[in-house]
C-alpha cells in the first residue's frame, strides 16, 4: 500500500524499458499549440523571400498535369472514363501529391530533426503530425485549383465528357483523412527503420515514384480491367488505388467506389498506422544514440 | 521537511562506441533471441566498462553512467561538476528525456524543462516574435502562457527593436539573448541548464546567472546546473554533485565539492606546475610546463590567507580564449601588513583540446615584510611572527 502511495506521488517515472503501448496521448494533447505553431512555421518559411509566394503551390500540379495530359492522354491515348483529360490528371495528381508528401516528409523526420530531438523533449509524434497538417494546408491550396477546373468543366460542357455530382461527395473528407493516415503510417515505419539502417532511405523516394504507377493516378482502374486483366489483382492490392478511385467518384462522378473498396482501404490504413505508431514510439526513446 | 522532487535509483546508461554499421542486424537478432526468448541478461551489456576516454578499452560497450542514486529536494540549486566525459551531459539528457536509461529509473514530481542548448528550434526565416512562440512551445509552454509573458521576455532579451526582423539577421549575441530570455521565463518546477552561459557578453552572463538565482531562491523552483565555471556554480548552487567516470564521487555542499574536484589528484596530472616568488613588494606567479596548453576558457585564482585563517585577498584573473596557460602574473603586496601569510594558487580551465584541468597548489607560507611605516603604525600591536 505504501509503495503504491509513493508511486502516486510522482508525476513522471522515466524507465529504461516501457510498455509498447505507452503512447502518451495526454502529452501530445499538452503540446497541441506546438503542433499548430510548427504548421505555421512550415507555411511561412515556405514562401518567405519568394516573389510568387503561395502561388508556388500551384506551379507543380499545373505543369505535371500538362505533361501527363500530353504523354498519357495524347501520346499513349489512355481513356479517362469520360472525364476531361486535364481534370482527370489534376485530380489524381492533387490526391497523390498529398499522400506522397506526407509519406516522404514523414519518412525523414528523425534524420531531419535529430538536432532538436537531441536537445529537448516533446512528444516526438508531434513532428510527423505537424507534417501531415502542413501538407494539408498545401493540399487545400491545390484543391482550390482543382475546384476551379471542376467548375470550369461543369459550367462550360465539353463534348464527350460529363461531370456529375453524386451523394458520395460527402465521403471526401474521409478520403483525405485516409490518405493522410496511410502516408503517415508508412512514413513512421520508414523513419523508424532508417535510424539504424540507412538503406531504406535510398529506396523511398524512388519507391514512391514507382508506387505512383502502381496506383491509378495516370490511368483509371476501368481501363486496366478492360485491357490488362492479369494486373488488376496487383493494382487492387494497393489501398491507394481505391482511395484515388473513390476520390474521383466523389468529385467527378466516375470511378470505382463500393463499400468493399472503402473498407479494404480503411482496414489496411489502420493496420499500417497502428504498426507505424508502435514502431515509432519504440524508436523515439533511444534513436538519439544511434542516428 | 523538504519535499523530494527528483529521485534517481540505480540509473545507468550504456553506449555502444565505434561504428554502428554492418553486423547490427545479426547482432540485433542475437540480442533479441537471448533476451526475449531465453529471458537472459543482455550479453552486450555485461561486458561494459567504465567510461575512461583516455585509455583504450576492451569492449565496444561503455557505461556512461553507472548505478547512480540520489535525491533532489524542491528549491535546491544543484551543480553537477566533473571533467569532460564524467557523464554530466548524459545525466542531463536522461533527466530531460532526450534519451532513455539502459537500466534504473528516474522519478520526477512536477514539470521539467531543459535547456541543453539555447535557441533549439529557432527558424532563421521567422521573426524574433514568431520564434519566441515557436521556441517557447518546443520547451513546453502553452501559447497563452507565452502571450502573457511576451512583453517580459522581449524586455529581458533587450532586442525589442529587432523583434519583427527575421532572426537570421541577428548577431549571435542577440540570438542568444532572445533564446535565453524565452527559456528564463519557463514556468516548470524543475529547470535543467547545461553550460549555456558560455555565450553572450559578461554583462548578459551576469544577468542570466542572476535570473537563475531568482528562479531557485526567489521562486522556490529547482535548478540543475552543469558548468565548468566554478564561480558560476558556487554563486548559484547550494549543493553539488561530483561525477567521475560515470559514477558519483561525492555529493554535498558546493564549497566542499569544488574543493574535492580541484584537489582530486587524478584531475591535475597535466604536467603543469606553478611557482611564485616575492620580488620587492610584488608577488610574481608563473605557471610552467614542458608543453604549451591553449585555453578554451578558464580562470586563475590567487588566495591569500592571514595567520588567523581569514581570507584577505582573492585575486581572479580570467584567461582569454586561445591564450596560453603559461602565464606570468604580478600582484602588488604593498597594501598588506608585514607578516606571514598562506598563499594558494588555483587554475580551472578547459583546454582547446576539450580536456579539463583543475589545479591547485598546497598552501605555501610567505613572509611579507613591508617597510611602509603607515602599516606599522596602525597595526603595530597586532603583528605576530609565527614560527613555521
Amino acid at each position: 500500500m505504501k509503495s503504491n502511495q509513493e508511486e502516486h506521488y510522482w508525476d513522471l517515472i522515466i524507465k529504461g524499458k516501457s510498455s509498447l503501448f505507452d503512447l502518451n496521448i495526454r502529452d501530445i494533447w499538452h503540446y497541441r499549440d506546438l503542433l499548430l505553431l510548427l504548421v505555421k512555421r512550415d507555411f511561412i518559411s515556405f514562401y518567405k523571400q519568394t516573389i510568387l509566394g503561395p502561388f508556388w503551390f500551384f506551379i507543380q500540379p499545373i505543369f505535371t498535369t500538362i505533361v501527363f495530359t500530353f504523354i498519357f492522354g495524347n501520346l499513349a491515348g489512355i481513356q479517362t472514363d469520360g472525364i476531361p483529360k486535364p481534370l482527370f490528371f489534376l485530380c489524381g495528381i492533387t490526391a497523390w501529391n498529398y499522400f506522397s508528401d506526407c509519406l516522404l516528409k514523414t519518412s525523414t523526420v528523425f534524420k531531419d530533426n535529430a538536432g532538436i530531438f537531441g536537445k529537448v523533449y516533446f512528444p516526438r509524434l508531434i513532428m510527423p503530425l505537424s507534417i501531415v497538417m502542413s501538407n494539408l494546408v498545401r493540399f487545400g491550396v491545390q484543391f482550390v485549383l482543382l475546384m476551379g477546373l471542376i467548375l470550369y468543366y461543369y459550367f462550360i460542357p465539353t463534348p464527350g465528357s460529363s461531370i456529375t455530382v453524386s451523394p458520395s461527395m460527402f465521403f471526401f473528407p474521409f478520403l483525405v483523412l485516409l490518405m493522410a493516415l496511410l502516408g503517415l503510417g508508412l512514413g513512421l515505419i520508414i523513419t523508424a527503420m532508417t535510424t539504424k539502417y540507412r538503406d531504406l532511405a535510398f529506396l523511398v523516394s524512388f519507391g514512391v515514384q514507382l508506387l505512383m504507377y502502381a496506383t491509378t493516378v495516370t490511368y483509371p482502374l476501368s481501363e486496366v480491367k478492360a485491357k490488362f486483366k492479369p494486373m488488376v489483382g496487383l493494382i487492387e492490392l494497393n489501398p491507394m488505388t481505391y482511395i484515388i478511385e473513390a476520390f474521383r467518384k466523389c468529385l467527378l462522378g466516375h470511378g470505382e467506389f463500393s463499400i468493399y473498396s472503402i473498407s479494404y482501404a480503411t482496414t489496411i490504413t489502420l493496420i499500417i498506422l497502428f504498426l507505424g505508431i508502435l514502431i515509432f514510439n519504440k524508436t523515439e526513446k533511444n534513436f538519439v544514440d544511434t542516428i | 521537511m523538504a519535499k523530494p522532487i527528483i529521485k534517481v535509483e540505480h540509473l545507468s546508461k550504456a553506449y555502444q562506441i565505434g561504428q554502428i554499421g554492418t553486423g547490427t542486424i545479426s547482432r540485433d537478432i542475437e540480442r533479441f533471441v537471448i533476451t526475449k526468448i531465453f529471458g537472459k541478461e543482455d550479453p552486450f551489456l555485461k561486458i561494459g566498462e567504465t567510461n575512461d576516454r583516455s585509455t583504450k578499452g576492451q569492449s565496444d560497450i561503455v557505461w556512461s553512467l553507472k548505478d547512480l542514486n540520489f535525491e533532489i529536494n524542491q528549491g535546491d540549486a544543484v551543480g553537477i561538476i566533473g571533467k569532460n566525459g564524467a557523464g554530466k551531459s548524459t545525466l542531463l539528457k536522461l533527466l530531460s528525456r532526450v534519451t532513455s536509461p539502459t537500466t534504473g529509473e528516474i522519478k520526477i514530481k512536477g514539470r521539467i524543462s531543459s535547456l541543453l542548448e539555447v535557441g533549439t528550434g529557432f527558424h532563421p526565416e521567422l521573426s524574433g516574435r514568431e520564434n519566441i512562440f515557436l521556441n517557447g512551445a518546443i520547451l513546453g509552454m502553452r501559447k497563452k502562457e507565452i502571450t502573457r509573458k511576451l512583453d517580459e521576455i522581449i524586455d529581458f532579451s533587450g532586442v525589442e527593436r529587432y523583434i519583427d526582423t527575421p532572426v537570421k539577421r541577428y548577431s549571435s549575441g542577440m540570438y542568444v539573448r532572445l533564446a535565453f530570455a524565452v527559456a528564463a521565463h519557463l514556468e516548470s518546477e524543475i529547470l535543467i541548464v547545461d553550460e549555456v552561459l558560455a555565450v553572450g557578453d559578461a554583462e548578459f552572463q551576469k544577468k542570466c546567472l542572476g535570473k537563475m538565482g531568482d528562479i531557485s531562491k526567489g521562486e522556490g523552483r529547482t535548478v540543475l546546473f552543469v558548468s565548468h565555471d566554478m564561480r558560476a556554480v558556487s554563486t548559484l548552487c547550494n549543493s553539488s554533485m561530483l561525477l567521475n567516470h560515470g559514477e558519483i564521487k561525492k555529493i554535498g555542499k558546493t564549497a566542499e565539492i569544488i574543493e574535492a574536484y580541484v584537489n582530486d589528484a587524478s584531475l591535475s596530472n597535466t604536467g603543469l606546475d606553478l611557482k611564485f616568488e616575492l620580488v620587492d613588494n610584488t608577488i610574481v606567479f608563473q605557471t610552467y610546463s614542458h608543453q604549451d596548453y591553449a585555453i578554451y576558457d578558464g580562470s586563475f585564482f590567487i588566495k591569500l590567507i592571514d595567520y588567523t585563517g581569514n581570507e584577505i585577498m582573492l585575486h581572479e584573473h580570467k584567461l582569454k580564449k586561445e591564450e596560453s596557460i603559461i602565464k606570468k602574473l604580478a600582484l602588488d603586496s604593498s597594501s598588506l601588513n608585514s607578516g606571514v601569510y598562506s598563499l594558494q594558487v588555483k587554475v580551472w580551465a578547459t583546454l582547446l583540446s576539450g580536456k579539463d584541468i583543475a589545479l591547485a597548489t598546497p598552501f605555501y607560507p610567505i613572509t611579507i615584510s613591508n617597510n611602509d611605516e603607515r602599516h606599522k603604525r596602525v597595526f603595530a600591536g597586532k603583528i605576530i611572527d609565527i614560527k613555521l
